[in-house]
């Protein structure tokens, strides 16, 4: 489904944020890339969307180069979730989820069934909420419509950078939760971007483990849990630890 | 006898002379929005443009505005007619409020909010359309508001190369050693450039709404 082969990435200014990245995401699964802050998670994502293009080797998405494909068509594809959500403050709720399925010229009424039958399956109640404006939702409401907005045009794959790293304990837990009966649902091939070793053992089938740049391995639940490697018992410790700071 | 008196007996003069200055003023406004606004655009997108075309716009405003329909003067088919090289001078004076609203306002969207425009697909045009100009409008229109009080006050000069607009009465007034006369044309177009500014005010409020997040 998404595939990096040699892929390189280097900053305008000839600084190396990823190095000999290979790797392949299988249809349905959800792929967490653990890392540090500045580890080349992030980079790796907008490697798949195109928002950054490689300086070298080639990103495959259902098999062809990402270079070959219209962008736009490519991102329309793909839904991309970020911390920040980055809903539109200027429209409704409903609107924000409206837009892209607008944009790509669905008529008013199946664009308002879907809207509905997103925020139904995100759990906010679509009379209420979508007449709202942004400011007017909580974090964790926020971060749902983000969740709903990427969904809205049943893209096949879905990208999430920290998608509830702002969110408080409770809620985010809550999230998590939601997320996983939502992919039960749905089998979306998902790349999931955290820092968080808790998060990324609670959402993820497979674990790619990132450090400055480079692949350390993937790995099953099973096989991070179960690893002798320094680093990941460094994590293993973070989780065992009373409170998580590892990074952040 | 009184101003009062004074401004009822020439009231026509003055209706017809705050009239040449709403001319001056509109037509100039327009066209420094029809080029700032594309101009300002312009510099969010392409960011080597940014110091020229700022720069050059700074350069304008610094000019004394006498001196600038001075330099105007030799152009063939402006310094044919007075009104034209007053517009055309009038025009200059307004860009720099306007393109450096119109590049601050777009450029103070969100950065998750444009990341997230761009990630779900929607093209250049699009995101500038439905996302940057909507949310950088309220800083756009207080720029055009700037300019429009800027330029009432600057338009009186354009009387001076017989651009009319009531810098006439002011220079009148001034030669005749004449209060009455100067207050005629000055209290009209303080008068304008108070009009102009509560009316874009206005405007800003309704277009700009719930803009925050």
């Amino acid at each position: 489904m998404i595939e990096f082969r040699e892929v390189r990435y280097a900053t305008g200014g000839g600084r190396d944020l990823l190095t000999g990245l290979n790797l392949q995401v299988a249809p349905g699964e959800t792929l967490v890339l653990l890392g540090r802050s500045g580890s080349g998670k992030s980079t790796t994502l907008k490697l798949i969307n195109r928002l950054l293009e490689a300086t070298a080797g080639q990103v495959l998405v259902e098999g062809r180069s990402v270079l070959d494909w219209d962008p736009i068509r490519l991102r329309r594809r793909i839904g991309y979730v970020i911390q920040e959500v980055g809903l539109f403050p200027h429209f409704t709720i409903g609107r924000n989820i409206g837009l892209l399925p607008q944009l790509e010229g669905w008529p008013p009424e199946r664009r308002r069934a879907r809207v509905e039958e997103l925020l139904q399956m995100v759990g906010l109640e679509p009379e209420t909420f979508s007449p709202r404006y942004p400011r007017e939702l909580s974090g964790g409401q926020r971060q749902r419509v983000g969740v709903a907005r990427a969904l809205a045009a049943d893209p096949p794959i879905l990208l999430m950078d920290e998608p509830f790293g702002a969110l408080d304990p409770l809620t985010r837990l809550e999230i998590q939760r939601e997320f996983l009966s939502l992919q039960e649902r749905l089998r979306k091939t998902i790349v999931f971007v955290t820092h968080d070793i808790r998060e990324a053992l609670i959402v993820g089938t497979r674990i790619a483990l990132l450090e400055e740049g480079k692949l350390l391995g993937t790995y099953s639940r099973a096989d991070f849990l179960n690893s002798r490697e320094p680093i990941i018992l460094a994590y293993l410790a973070a989780l065992r630890a009373p409170e998580q700071p590892l990074d952040s | 006898m009184s101003l009062l008196d004074f401004f009822y007996r020439h009231r026509a003069e003055i209706s017809t002379l705050t009239l040449e200055h709403l001319w001056l003023v509109g037509m100039s406004m327009l066209l420094a929005v029809v080029i700032g606004i594309p101009l300002g655009i312009l510099i969010t997108r392409r960011a080597r443009w940014n110091k020229p075309i700022l720069g050059g716009a700074n350069i304008i405003q610094t000019i004394p505005s006498l001196a600038l329909f001075g330099f105007l003067m030799p152009l063939p088919w402006l310094g044919e007619r007075a009104d034209r090289l007053a517009i055309a001078a009038l025009t200059g004076y307004a860009l720099l409020p306007i393109i450096r609203n119109t590049y601050t306002g777009i450029m103070g969207v969100d950065p998750s909010v444009r990341e997230a425009a761009r990630g779900m697909g929607m093209t250049d045009w699009q995101l500038l359309t439905q996302v940057e100009l909507p949310l950088a409008m309220g800083v756009i229109l207080a720029g055009i508001r700037v300019a429009t009080v800027i330029t009432v006050g600057v338009a009186t000069i354009a009387a001076a190369i017989g651009a009319g607009g009531l810098g006439e009465f002011i220079f009148r007034g001034l030669s005749m050693v004449d209060n009455r006369v100067i207050l005629a044309g000055a209290i009209p177009a303080a008068l304008l450039a108070l009009a102009a500014d509560f009316i874009l005010g206005r405007a800003e409020r309704l277009l700009a709404p719930s803009a925050k997040q």
